[in-house]
């Protein structure tokens, strides 16, 4: 606890970040967000614009999310110790996932602009790398737990690798990997979000074009669709769970 | 009679330091119902093991059937596990699937991994399976998902997918072990009915001396990774359960002494 204090007062002094001012412009800084920050009439204008540019950014989460589960379905396979074929594959699909999944979904998106430019690809790529690495290291854990015992009876029965991966493994585990890959993709719209504003795609990009020209009721009504749009999809995913678990 | 197993110079070592089997020697016969016991870590578990090559001797030979398990490649030791049934303390079940489908999973062994995968049965193959399910009492139980049933009907569940892969062997490791009394005095009464009805040969690793004694044409009594006792039960005395079981002994035959009390 000292050791914390100690560290972030030294961060404090090093970044010349003034905590007594800090604090004091919290009251003026909601001031400004209750005076500027509303949606006005005007707003709702562009709502179509905007509620088309939220459904891209969604579809890209969903799109990012699912076929990286795929990819890390195939990839955790390997990896946990319950499926592996061999030790090596094991340790260089372990390996990849913390690769890919260590390196912030900004850092990719900043990385990928070389190669697509300003376009839903680089969003697209970077969501799917980190959610890949994700997903394969959450999908390891959910095999690792889900056991040896059904495996080692299917192989008993003379059952073949594929069979036992595909009438014991999977269907043991499918509804934690559902609910991983929901979890996925609330996190994925949250960041396709700021991931568009740096590759100028989607919901990030209509936040930012409103902000930028000082339109702050408009850039409300954006943020707004947003957190309304994660309720709701929150709200589903904790639904589906329900049902499957 | 014909010998269906032999173990011959078995042993079986694990790392650099853990010898679980050493010059283990035995056959059973055909329809024979033999029980292994002996104290935990003994290595029953590993004995059972080697037999369906589940894990590989270290040195020695095994022959079931007339052929030597050892050597076997991958599609000869499906083959060989098909006529070979297992049954699990923790019953082994994949617990989110019906009870039919994790019974239909004995045939797994008989399929190409395409049929397998696509659960293409073969309508006789599941009518057996709906008859062991209606020998075993679970005709209620038939679509009904694993998770929801007692431990004594997950093992009888255990016992169905075993039986329909039409073994030779059933190969039983601590059946009974996580069950209550009477829960395992069902289960036992299905083994020993099986075996003389089907014909099939059991081979069971148990914990209690007592349910050994009452099933058994034979006891093998295993310590420390070496048989020390192959005899019929009648033969068995109070001082051979102490070689068995050690220190453990004294408190085995108390308990055994209460249930006859009883
Ligand atoms: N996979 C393994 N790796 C290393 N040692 C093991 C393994 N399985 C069992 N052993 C050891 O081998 C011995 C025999 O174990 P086991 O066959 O499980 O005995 P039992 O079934 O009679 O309790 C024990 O000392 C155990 O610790
Ligand atoms: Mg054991």
């Amino acid at each position: 606890m000292l050791l914390f204090c100690a560290v972030s007062y030294g961060a404090m002094i090093f970044t010349q970040f003034n905590a007594v001012k800090g604090f004091t412009s919290i009251p003026s800084a909601i001031q400004w967000g209750i005076s500027n920050f509303y949606p006005a009439a005007h707003s709702f204008e562009k709502l179509p614009a905007i509620l088309n540019k939220l459904l891209e950014t969604i579809l890209t989460a969903i799109a990012a999310s699912t076929i990286a589960a795929v990819f890390a379905l195939f990839f955790s396979v390997f990896g946990s110790k319950i499926t592996k074929v061999n030790n090596i594959l094991s340790i260089m699909s372990r390996g990849v996932a913390t690769l890919f999944r260590n390196i912030d979904v900004a850092a990719w998106a900043l990385i990928l602009l070389f190669s697509f430019g300003q376009s839903v690809l680089t969003g697209y790529f970077a969501l799917f790398f980190v959610s890949f690495g994700f997903l394969t290291r959450a999908f390891i854990e959910v095999l690792d737990e889900v056991g040896e015992s059904s495996v080692e009876a299917l192989k008993a029965t003379g059952a073949s690798y594929p069979m036992i991966i595909l009438k014991s493994v999977i269907p043991s585990s499918t509804p934690q990997m559902i609910s991983w890959i929901l979890f996925m993709i609330e996190i994925n719209i949250r960041s396709a979000t700021l991931v568009g504003i740096l590759t100028g795609t989607g919901i990030g990009f209509s936040f930012d074009l409103y902000y930028k020209n000082l339109d702050y009721n408009t850039a409300s009504l954006v943020v707004l669709t947003i957190v309304v749009s994660i309720l709701i999809l929150e709200y589903l995913s904790n639904y589906v769970r329900r049902v499957i678990l | 009679m014909t010998t269906l197993l032999n173990v011959k110079d078995v042993s079986k070592q694990y790392g650099q330091d853990t010898l679980a089997l050493s010059d283990v020697n035995f056959s059973v016969e055909e329809g024979e119902f033999v029980s292994i016991i002996g104290p935990s870590g003994a290595g029953k578990s590993t004995l059972l093991r080697c037999i369906n090559r589940m894990i590989n001797v270290s040195s020695g030979d095994i022959t079931f059937d007339n052929e030597s398990v050892v050597g076997l490649k991958k599609k000869e030791l499906r083959r060989l596990r098909t006529n070979i049934g297992m049954i699990f303390q923790h019953y082994n079940l994949v617990e989110r699937l019906s009870v039919i489908e994790n019974v239909m999973h004995g045939r797994l062994g008989y399929k190409s991994t395409f049929a397998g995968i696509l659960s293409l049965y073969k309508e006789e193959e599941k009518e057996h399976a709906v008859h062991l399910l209606k020998l075993l009492g679970l005709e209620d139980q038939i679509y009904k998902r694993c998770d929801q049933l007692s431990g004594g009907q997950k093992q009888r569940v255990g016992i169905a997918r075993a039986l329909t892969q039409n073994p030779k062997l059933l190969l039983c490791d601590e059946p009974i072990a996580s069950l209550d009394p009477n829960a395992s005095k069902k289960i036992m009464d299905y083994l020993q009915n099986i075996s003389v009805s089907m014909g099939i040969t059991v081979l069971v690793n148990l914990h209690q001396v007592d349910v050994a004694l009452k099933y058994s044409d034979r006891i093998i009594g295993v310590s420390g990774g070496k048989i020390v006792y192959n005899d019929s039960p009648e033969q068995m005395t109070q001082e051979k359960i102490k070689t068995i079981y050690g220190s453990e002994a004294d408190d085995l035959i108390a308990a055994a002494g209460d249930k006859n009390a009883v």
